[in-house]
């Protein structure tokens, strides 16, 4: 890269050659494809906002129907791979390297691409990981951002789904690069400035508003009664035990339903007010019961959620929200947040093995991270104590230690059912991960927690507490002590799993008092999405394809 | 359509006083489970038709804690399986013991 494509004179060049498509500052959708022509040289780095929800569709059509001549070898750094052009780009030779985060959606066609060679990842990160690299050395020279409005000076208006724009515009505006923004419609005053004019050098008016994808919406009516009696042992076993304030979920049902007997089991256990009060989470719509009856005091969001707009503007004494009455999300503060400020992390993944890691790579599908080894790992930059940390690092010592120099330990807790659907087994000899690292030639298998961060695995036979294992071995028979049928629970040595339950190592449902018979759906303070509206106050507004009634 | 076999000897008659309970459905991912009083009280037989092959291994793991757990003799046991996990099949024969020892 020449100095001269990232200094400020480069900067001044790529906006005199977009002002001939731009009213001030002002780009009609049908100059789109010219703009980004003119703008961006090959060899770029480049940010197409693509966030886990919100994305910048019309900029990533326009960028995928540039002509190959003009726009080539494009360096994408970009947290979100989930547009069929985030790839198109690849195929068409506009871009040949991507650093990112997450690929949900796209998972299988990425695994693809980089079997055949069409694509060359350079790394796929956590979040935090790429963000902090756009300040170092993947600074984009040009960042394609999403807002909702934004007025003629090019004030940006971001709405509920802030997400990554403020991080991804900060790296970019400040070292020389050129931001191009589409916004849904061009208006006179912002109704909060997100984003400063003067960090905008362009605005595309967008053909049709952008796209955000509810990940988070998890419906009452299809939580099983498994899920209830894991969700009964995580709130008895764990959050009781160690008196877990602030923390943070994972997306799936096991969590979802946490979540929906806060209100009942959660309340007889009499917890409200000892723990699950300081969120960093999105906001999740099977949260709203919890929060309506009392038991949140705070949360701060990544993102935010399809329909939950409204709520969230109702509830400013919980959530974070700006002068215009909607919610300011930061993905970048809450993935701190979450890292530093939470005592636990909880969430599911599709494959652990014997020593504990976990990944969600699985033969032909690279998915990504996310933020979940973010929030499920222990920061050893942490110098706060809390109840929980120095309990957890308590469990882990064995007592020779001078009490006053022991770290804490954040409790990461896998929430995992033995078998998924199709009765594929989570738990296995050796993770998808490493074969797909060993057959890629990859120097780093994609492993989304490693075994040494986590502290419990709990699936629907019990709790395995790992903080609790003094040794390799012990730690490998207390996973199999919980894996169910699976082959790897089925090749447990019997005494040494009776012994470590007899050490509360591993502690089933009735060591912890629970009948599995009471795991009903009765405990759930919604059952369905039509009871999570009424929840609300009719405020919640599900989309569509959750209306099922 | 795969259909599996096992019997049981248990140490003792399955308490309560019903001869008959049935629970469940067949559903993708869930199951029917019948359970008659009409065997001697030290037995216990169970047939499963399974859309699923080859998980004999699993069913008889599963069947084999669930007989340790509940003793269910004099019992005959029919399960109609939708594809259920196993965490399910044990939740529903376990649901079914405890109608069986409910008042007749």
């Amino acid at each position: 890269m020449s100095e001269g494509e990232t200094g400020p004179e480069a900067l001044s060049a790529r906006r005199q050659a977009g002002a001939a498509m731009a009213d001030g500052k002002i780009v009609a959708a049908t100059e789109a494809t010219a703009l980004l022509e003119a703008v961006i040289r090959p060899g770029d780095r480049v940010c197409i906002e693509g966030d886990n929800q919100k994305q910048a569709d019309c900029l990533a059509r326009a960028l995928a129907g540039c002509d190959p001549a003009r726009v080539n070898g494009l360096h994408m750094v970009q947290s979100g791979v989930v547009l069929p052009e985030h790839l198109d780009i690849f195929e068409i030779g506009i871009a040949d390297r991507l650093d990112y985060s997450y690929s949900g959606p796209q998972g299988a066609r990425v695994a693809r691409m980089m079997g055949e060679g069409s694509l060359t990842v350079g790394a796929v990160h956590t979040y935090l990981e790429l963000f902090a690299r756009y300040f170092v050395d993947l600074t984009p020279q040009v960042a394609l951002v999403v807002a909702v409005s934004a007025d003629r000076d090019g004030n940006l208006y971001t709405g509920p789904n802030t997400e990554d724009t403020p991080t991804v515009v900060e790296a970019t505006a400040f070292k020389n690069g050129l931001v191009v923004a589409q916004v849904n419609e061009i208006v006179e005053k912002v109704p909060r400035v997100d984003i400063p004019g003067d960090r905008v050098h362009f605005v595309v008016e967008a053909d049709k508003p952008f796209y955000v994808e509810p990940l988070f919406t998890r419906d009452p009516g299809a939580v099983t009664e498994t899920q209830i009696l894991m969700a009964m042992m995580a709130l008895k076993g764990i959050y009781g035990e160690y008196g877990v304030t602030r923390l943070n979920h994972g997306i799936g049902f096991g969590t979802a339903a946490i979540e929906l007997i806060l209100p009942t089991y959660g309340e007889r256990l009499g917890l409200k007010g000892k723990v699950a009060s300081h969120w960093a989470l999105n906001p999740h719509p099977s949260l709203i019961p919890a929060v309506e009856s009392g038991w949140v005091s705070q949360v701060h969001c990544f993102g935010s959620e399809v329909g939950m707009e409204a709520y969230v503007g109702a509830r400013p004494d919980i959530f974070f929200t700006g002068p215009d009455g909607s919610l300011r999300s930061n993905r970048a503060f809450c993935q701190t947040a979450g890292l530093y400020a939470c005592d636990m992390f909880i969430g599911s993944t599709l494959q652990v093995d014997l020593q504990g890691n976990s990944s969600t790579v699985t033969t032909g599908r690279v998915a990504g991270f996310g933020g979940a080894p973010n929030m499920g790992s222990d920061p050893h930059g942490r110098r706060h104590p809390s109840p929980a940390w120095l309990k957890a690092a308590e469990e882990a010592s064995d007592g020779t230690d001078e009490r006053l120099m022991r770290r804490g330990r954040k409790l990461v807790v896998q929430i995992v059912e033995t078998f998924a659907e199709g009765m594929a087994p989570t738990f296995v000899e050796e993770l998808d991960a490493v074969r797909l690292a060993r057959n890629a030639g990859l120097d780093l298998a994609p492993v989304m927690i490693y075994g040494d961060d986590v502290t419990h695995i709990l699936t629907e036979e019990g709790i395995a507490n790992l903080l609790l294992c003094r040794t390799a071995q012990e730690r490998e028979q207390a996973i199999r002590g919980v894996a169910g049928y699976t082959e790897i629970g089925r090749g447990r040595d019997r005494a040494m799993v009776a012994q470590l339950r007899e050490r509360g190592v591993i502690r089933r449902p009735e060591d912890l008092g629970i009948d599995v018979l009471d795991a009903d759906r009765s405990l759930l303070a919604a059952r369905s999405m039509k009871d999570l509206v009424h929840w609300s106050g009719g405020l919640y507004d599900p989309p569509a394809r959750f209306r099922n009634w | 359509m795969d259909r599996l076999q096992f019997s049981h000897e248990t140490p003792r008659a399955l308490g309560g006083g019903r001869d008959q309970a049935i629970l469940g459905v067949v559903a993708s991912g869930n199951l029917e489970v019948l359970m008659e009083r009409v065997l001697e009280p030290d037995r216990c037989e169970i047939e499963i038709t399974t859309p699923l092959g080859g998980y004999d291994a699993v069913w008889e793991a599963v069947i084999a804690d669930f007989v340790e757990r509940a003793a269910p003799g004099g019992v005959r046991i029919s399960i109609n399986d939708g594809g259920a996990q196993p965490d399910t099949v044990m939740l529903r024969l376990l649901q079914a013991a405890r109608m069986m020892e409910g008042q007749s």
